[in-house]
């Protein structure tokens, strides 16, 4: 009979190893769904992985798009790997992301049209509040009132969305905009447009930012004592308060942080990307960096690989359906698909199988 | 003459890295009452977890009243009249006494009919028991009855009890006694499961020793001393802690009226502890589990902060003080559970050693590890404590319970502090772990701090302590000296009696 | 302000209608609980059964096959978190979320086709004579089968839960999973079942979203009910009848501000349809703050894992 034995220790070799696997399955298994979907499984395998480098037409635009699309997610589960790890659950950053980009936004919007380098540094912060004070939420709650950050920070998504709703019809709506719902295009004015650094590869500043938030967020986590108390908190909360953590400092902390981040990624979206505060500017990015921080390990190294694979789906995505018309939505089962593997596989960095032989 | 219930027949079984039972072999006979011997890992949980169907041996043979017997799942082994009464209940808190032996039952009769069967057989046994209320309010020693009335109502034919007495009050032991003699004298047979011999003397008809997985010996108890079936179950000979004198110095800790309401639904909070602990002293507080032991530990540690003048070290009031600060003035702890309490089962023992020493030992600048730093405390521990171990970056939880409980109490003890508080030093640790996990805490008394020791094996405690007190329903006696007081004495203190120090 | 157009009894059954779906897959998700399991992956199991049950009804023409499909669609999903988390021990956190994502994606890939269809009636049932009562008939007596078919289930659940053996092993499990085992339990697959059983029920309250309460299929049209599900259970205090009051309560505010929002208060839409959402929060801060109690409530090895070790 096949049995699943603990190890003695966890498998540093598998701890490495899972993620690739579980790349490598969904790649199999998503070969199967776009051949029960009738598409030729090689030909979309390879219109999402390597067309967007390699492909004649598509590949220059294609290969602009990957930071901009990894920016975020890596900014996000950078900020969603350090709650992850402390056993703070925030699933709420697409609200967050919304909330980071309207405070932002809204300061840009009150200076215009004034002209000067400080006033996208000034609408980042205002961002990051945004975010930070939107996570802060979830915090306060769980710490005062023992409620579950989960379900809050998921339900002040709902409200955020909502909420962008009556800003870009209301308060932020753009003079000039006909009546459309959005507001005044940020990418118009130079002082609140994020510069681009390295356009072949769509380097914006934010690109920058999250490059530095990442290795900011590795020293912390593995060399500093907050990094470990977050640590110590989401392997024994015991233990940890026999350490002399205050619990209630570290969901704070973590939440605090992975909000900042999201509003900051948010507010990024806005002055680059998108341009300006609409209804549908968020795209989902808060869900599929919870999926990039898992399969980053909740490791900031791993997390900058994992963006950007995850990235290469959407891009990939976008050629599959303008060249199969493979559905987009096709694309999140794919990203679906991935956290499942990769969560399948984990099984194997704890345990091993065995065959056991039984007696009658 | 009597005759067999039950023979094993070679029996093996093997984990990886250890081979819990190896050609296990011996027969119990009806209405005998058979111990099983050993020391902790000796396999004798394993063996009697085959007996009772929850494990799969991987060879060997068993028979009952000659028939072939090997029960897939436990419901097999009830019907065929094997009962079991776990060491660590197998009941459910939130469940009242009715539903938890319904559960244990094959075929439970109606609700109404199980109540007044419940009373009926409780109260035969000398095991009173309210079908009603619910376990999370019961005392541990009644919880154990809920346990033993479960397998009654089934007319088992062997009954097995793993480690029964490790919770009990002293005239709690006696009336479990009581019970198991007449159980025994109507033809039940018995398969005690014990380390602690005098018991062994006084109740088993026969022994078998258990070492490494081995059967290494049997004896008729009653014909053995206790130190000869000791040296059996340790395989050599056995050396006694030398008698050490005690001159205590000036008050370390001081607790004044201590209260401290527990979170715990099920829990005990404690209502106005009261002791001195001197330079040089070792006092030993026995108690029930789940009479507020794990409170006053939290209390102590800093875990859960207090009043500030129910808490004085050395005269400084620390009782609103977190752990972390309490460590700096030098009062430092070891709590009860290993894994998950005192170290992090998945960190390396690298972080383990840094989750309680950083601040005493320097282990880290401005928030910045030193890692160097961190790692020589980290070997010091392995070297001074004799920590078997692979090395220092293995997880917590890939070391023996013995080896882990000396690195968490070296962890401490190398820190040199003023006061140590330790809950349940040697809980489910070997003996030689044991012996040398109190050496160390009486050598750290010796060198001028003092030590509080938590314990519920009052051996334990008559071995270790200078000054001896009692914890029941979260009231403390006043402490006294250990020498003279009677096992009788500190059992009527445990059983809530605590007048009986007062008058003594 | 013209409030008569708010018509109590009409608003009374908009407000049932409003809280089934969210009622059914609390109902399953709160058996799922009570064995010790926590699947955050409701919103995924919901919408894939509004999917599934909407495009067979529409296939069949029949919406009781369509309902029958929903639960198994449902269950399959959760079937697969169950094989994670209970087989390859997976995080229950993680593999719920997982589950959500996945079922979202996937559910939107099923529908392409679906946008705009109307879907088969689904047939009411109208207690004769009763349901002509003035106020009472319409309340009481006139609905849909399935709304008569929740409540019926709030109570087989109930009865489950604390009149049967099977319940009661059920409760033990999500008690203590190492007690329940050493008894000779099989805790694996009892909270195996458990699964399944709030998948299916996950599932029929997404096909009732998308058959009776809506009824059309959308993309995404769940909007958050499964984790207000979630909050319900929690509100609930794990008590199978006050999760009636819980998905009433939220049916209502549901209704209530769609209602305003028809007739034009002044207050933008947008802040009106937040109100659900914020109702919920307030309601689950309310019910959690008292720690000691909600503690004595919760299935005490909820969302922990079991690994048998010998």
């Amino acid at each position: 009979m096949l049995r699943l034995e603990p190890r003695r220790q966890p498998s540093k070799t598998m701890r490495w190893l899972t993620p690739i696997l579980a790349v490598a399955i969904t790649m199999v298994m998503g070969g199967v769904l776009f051949a029960a979907m009738g598409q030729n499984p090689f030909a979309a395998i390879k219109i999402i992985f390597l067309d967007p480098f390699f492909h004649e037409t598509f590949g220059p635009y294609s290969r602009s798009q990957l930071l901009v699309k990894a920016g975020p997610l890596i900014l996000i589960a950078t900020g969603l790997s350090i709650g992850f790890r402390a056993g703070v659950w925030n699933i709420g950053a697409e609200g967050q992301f919304v909330m980071g980009a309207i405070a932002g936004g809204a300061v840009g919007l009150a200076l215009y049209p004034a002209d000067g380098i400080w006033v996208l540094p000034l609408m980042t912060i205002a961002g990051a509040l945004g975010g930070m004070a939107w996570a802060m939420i979830p915090a306060f709650l769980k710490i005062k009132f023992n409620t579950n950050e989960i379900l809050v920070s998921l339900m002040l998504v709902y409200v955020a969305y909502n909420f962008l709703a009556a800003m870009v019809t209301g308060p932020l709506k753009s003079p000039d905009g006909f009546g459309f719902p959005e507001s005044r295009s940020f990418t118009a004015v130079d002082s609140t447009s994020l510069p681009m650094v390295y356009e072949p590869l769509g380097m914006h500043a934010g690109v920058l930012v999250a490059i530095g938030v990442v290795i900011a967020a590795y020293v912390m986590m593995e060399r500093h004592l907050l990094g470990f108390q977050i640590r110590l908190t989401g392997e024994s909360p015991r233990a940890a308060r026999f350490a002399g953590v205050n619990p209630a400092l570290i969901v704070a902390v973590t939440l605090g942080i992975s909000g900042a981040l999201a509003g900051m990624a948010g507010l990024f979206e806005v002055t680059g990307p998108a341009g300006k505060l609409t209804t549908n500017f968020p795209v989902g990015y808060g869900f599929t960096a919870i999926i990039v921080a898992f399969l980053g390990r909740l490791n900031p190294i791993g997390i900058v690989l994992a963006g950007l694979l995850m990235a290469l789906t959407y891009i990939g995505g976008e050629l599959a359906q303008l060249s199969l018309g493979i559905p987009a939505a096709a694309i999140n089962v794919f990203q679906g698909m991935m956290l499942f593997f990769l969560l399948a596989v984990d099984v194997f960095v704890n345990y091993r199988l065995v065959w056991k032989k039984e007696v009658k | 003459m009597t005759k067999t219930l039950l023979e094993i027949k070679g029996l093996s079984k093997s984990y990886p890295g250890v081979k819990a039972n190896d050609n296990v072999s011996f027969t119990i006979q009806e209405g005998e009452i058979h111990a099983l011997l050993g020391e902790n890992g000796a396999g004798k949980s394993t063996l009697v977890k085959m007996i009772y169907g929850l494990v799969r041996p991987d060879e060997g043979d068993m028979l009952l009243h000659g028939q072939h017997y090997m029960p897939h799942k436990p419901s097999e082994a009830r019907n065929l009249g094997v009962g079991m009464v776990f060491q660590h209940f197998s009941l459910f808190e939130a469940l009242n006494v009715a539903e938890n032996i319904t559960l244990g039952m094959e075929h439970a009769p109606p609700r109404a009919e199980l109540n007044e069967k419940i009373i009926e057989v409780s109260n035969a046994y000398g095991l009173p028991l309210d079908p009603n209320r619910l376990i999370g309010d019961l005392s541990v020693g009644e919880r154990q009855r809920v346990e033993i009335v479960r397998c009654l109502l089934q007319n088992p034919q062997l009954l097995i009890m793993d480690e029964p007495t490790s919770v009990l009050t002293p005239q709690e032991v006696e009336t479990l006694f009581k019970t198991l003699r007449k159980l025994s004298s109507e033809g039940v047979a018995i398969l005690y499961i014990s380390h602690k011999l005098d018991e062994i003397k006084s109740l088993c008809d026969h022994a078998t020793v258990l070492r490494m997985g081995k059967v290494v010996d049997t004896c008729i108890p009653a014909e053995e001393t206790a130190r000869s079936m000791a040296e059996m179950m340790i395989g050599g000979e056995l050396s006694m802690p030398t008698a050490r004198e005690f001159t205590p110095g000036k008050t370390l800790l001081h607790l004044e009226s201590l209260s401290l309401v527990s979170l715990d639904p099920f829990g005990t909070s404690l209502a106005n502890v009261s002791l001195e602990l001197r330079a040089g002293e070792v006092m030993g507080v026995a108690g029930v589990a789940g009479n507020g032991q794990d409170e006053l530990l939290l209390a102590l540690s800093g875990e859960r902060p207090t009043d500030p003048s129910m808490i004085k070290l050395s005269g400084v009031e620390i009782g609103g003080m977190g752990p972390t600060t309490r460590r700096a003035l030098g009062l430092l702890a070891a709590p009860e559970e290993r894994l998950g309490h005192a170290a992090a089962p998945d960190m390396s023992l690298k972080e383990n050693a840094f989750l309680s020493a950083r601040v005493r030992q320097g282990l880290s600048k401005s928030g910045f590890t030193l890692f160097g730093k961190r790692d020589d405390f980290a070997r010091e521990i392995v070297e001074q404590f004799d920590v078997r171990t692979p090395g220092i970056d293995n997880a917590a939880r890939s070391l023996s319970g013995g080896n882990l409980q000396k690195f968490v109490i070296g962890r401490e003890v190398l820190q040199k502090p003023t006061v140590l508080v330790v809950n349940q030093p040697t809980w489910g640790v070997d003996a030689a772990a044991a012996a040398d996990i109190r050496q160390a805490l009486r050598d750290l008394a010796a060198s001028g701090a003092a030590v509080l020791v938590i314990s519920q094996d009052l051996d334990e405690l008559m071995e270790m302590s200078d000054t001896f007190a009692v914890l029941a329903e979260g009231r403390m006696s006043k402490p006294r000296p250990a020498a003279g007081m009677s096992v009788e004495q500190i059992g009527l203190m445990m059983g809530g009696n605590l007048e009986e120090s007062a008058n003594a | 302000m013209d409030f008569s157009a708010l018509n109590p009894v009409s608003l009374m059954v908009s407000l049932m209608i409003a809280a089934t779906p969210i009622l059914l897959a609390a109902v399953g998700e709160l058996v799922v609980e009570k064995s010790g399991v926590l699947n955050l992956g409701v919103e995924g199991m919901m919408i894939i059964g509004a999917i599934a049950g909407f495009a067979i009804s529409v296939e069949t023409g029949n919406p009781w096959v369509g309902m029958l499909a929903a639960m198994v669609a449902g269950a399959v999903l959760a079937l697969i978190f169950g094989f994670m988390t209970q087989f390859l021990m997976s995080n229950q956190v993680a593999t719920g979320l997982a589950l959500t994502l996945f079922g979202l994606g996937m559910a939107a890939l099923l529908g392409q086709s679906y946008g705009g269809m109307k879907p088969p009636r689904t047939p009411r049932l109208d207690i004769p004579v009763l349901s002509d009562l003035p106020i009472v008939g319409p309340i009481l007596f006139s609905h849909d089968v399935m709304i008569y078919m929740s409540i019926a289930l709030v109570a087989g659940v109930w009865y489950f839960l604390n009149r049967t053996r099977a319940g009661l092993v059920l409760r033990a499990v999500g008690e203590n999973h190492d007690a329940a085992h050493s008894l000779g339990y099989n805790v694996v697959m009892i909270r195996l079942a458990a699964i399944a059983f709030g998948g299916a029920c996950a599932g029929l309250g997404g096909a009732y979203l998308s058959l009776v309460r809506v009824p059309q299929w959308t993309e995404g049209m769940t909007a958050g009910a499964g984790w207000i599900a979630l909050a319900i259970v929690v509100f609930a205090s794990w008590k199978p009848w006050r999760l009636i009051l819980g998905a009433y309560l939220f049916g209502g505010v549901t209704i209530l501000q769609l209602n305003l929002q028809a007739m034009g208060i002044g207050i933008s839409a947008a802040y009106l349809s937040m109100t659900p959402y914020l109702i919920t929060i307030i309601v689950m801060v309310i019910i959690s703050a008292d720690r000691r109690r909600a503690s004595m409530n919760a299935p005490a090895s909820l969302g922990r894992n079991f690994h048998a070790s010998h």
